[in-house]
């Protein structure tokens, strides 16, 4: 479990739960960042912030401190399986 | 809005099959801008780049600028169409991702479903963001069940290799769902019978409602709902406005404390100033 400014380009995760409240949390919501949804960093930024996510076939960018907000799970690497 | 209007071809007006939907559906008469009475209200929603003024202008012959970029539709556009003897004024809402205020045009949206309330309310979504896109309709379908689910971009989905079940997804959302691409000109005639279907109740809506499955939500509800209900007894929908409250909505909280929540005739004239404000006048 960690959160969403933490996720790394190329892994995938999802959505576990939401820390903001009241119109934050709304609007994130509104947005498509609700628990269950997958998600995956987009495009990163070499400045840090923001940066762009892909969720329910968008892209939404955030801050740090938003994305610090959310809550994830993220998913175990597909790790390439060779059939003999 | 564009004051460009276009003579619409000529129709007959009478024929044997006059009562059949299909056949009414090709007789549609885009009417512009050139609307002095209308029986049915026809909003159009959706959200952002879902290709809604092409919708707008495939059903009024208007030409609404359209273009991809945020905020295009700044207030709101109208226009009018008549189809099975019946005049139709569409009215097109600025393109939002909620109905949740937290911008000027999602207030603009809103007021005008909840206090304008709109005979049918179209919402134009995105074939191939389909999830996204739904989150709109579940919050359109908690105020309204007069809603028509107008499936646009069908030729990208299609492209995209993505297939849509129309038919299910009316189905499970309880209005009708209709598969079209406005820009091909594809699907709008049974986009126009289903807006027909619903003005004249001959589709009956079964809304999909959210379970909320939160006994603590639903006592909470229960404690607030009968106090708005008493203190705005003409408020078409309590149960969203008291949701909105828990919710801490700032726009719905303070339109309660400055007392106008329940000033219909006052929402209204704001919303709709040349529409319903008229109506309620003589009414009274």
């Amino acid at each position: 479990m960690t959160t969403l400014d933490r996720l790394s380009p190329g892994q995938r995760a999802t959505i576990t739960s939401l820390a903001a409240q009241g119109a934050e949390r709304r609007r994130l919501m509104d947005l498509g960042f609700i628990p269950g949804v997958e998600i995956e960093v987009e495009m990163g930024n070499p400045l840090g912030d923001p940066r762009a996510f892909r969720l329910l076939g968008g892209v939404v960018a955030l801050r740090r401190e938003q994305a610090r907000e959310i809550g994830i799970q993220v998913q175990p690497e597909e790790t390439p399986t060779h059939v003999a | 809005m564009s004051p460009e209007t276009q003579t619409a071809p000529a129709v007959p007006s009478e024929s044997k099959c006059a009562t059949c939907p299909v056949h009414n559906a090709s007789e549609l008469r885009r009417l512009g801008v050139n609307m002095d009475r209308w029986d049915f209200v026809v909003a159009l929603m959706g959200n952002p780049n879902t290709g809604k003024s092409t919708v707008f202008n495939a059903l009024t012959g208007l030409r609404q600028h359209v273009g991809n970029w945020v905020g295009k539709t700044v207030s709101r556009a109208e226009g009018g169409f008549r189809l099975a003897e019946t005049n139709y004024k569409l009215v097109d809402l600025p393109g939002t991702y909620s109905l949740v205020s937290s911008s000027h045009h999602e207030e603009v949206a809103r007021d005008f479903l909840l206090f304008g309330q709109p005979d049918v309310t179209v919402v134009v979504v995105d074939a191939t963001r389909l999830e996204r896109n739904l989150i709109l309709v579940l919050q359109v379908l908690e105020i309204t069940g007069r809603v028509v689910v107008a499936l646009n971009l069908m030729d990208e989905a299609r492209r995209h290799g993505l297939e849509v079940d129309a038919r299910d997804l009316t189905r499970q959302l309880g209005v009708p769902v209709v598969p079209m691409s406005a820009r091909r000109g594809e699907g709008i005639r049974e986009l126009l019978q289903a807006i027909d279907e619903v003005a004249k109740g001959r589709f009956v809506p079964r809304p999909r409602r959210l379970d909320h499955q939160d006994p603590r939500l639903e006592a909470a509800l229960r404690r607030i709902l009968p106090e708005i209900e008493a203190a705005f007894p003409h408020l078409p929908n309590a149960r969203w406005v008291a949701l909105r409250l828990l919710d801490g909505d700032h726009s719905i909280i303070r339109a309660i404390e400055e007392g106008s929540l329940g000033d219909i005739d006052r929402m209204a004239a704001k919303a709709l100033p040349d529409l319903r404000a008229r109506e309620l006048t003589e009414e009274n």
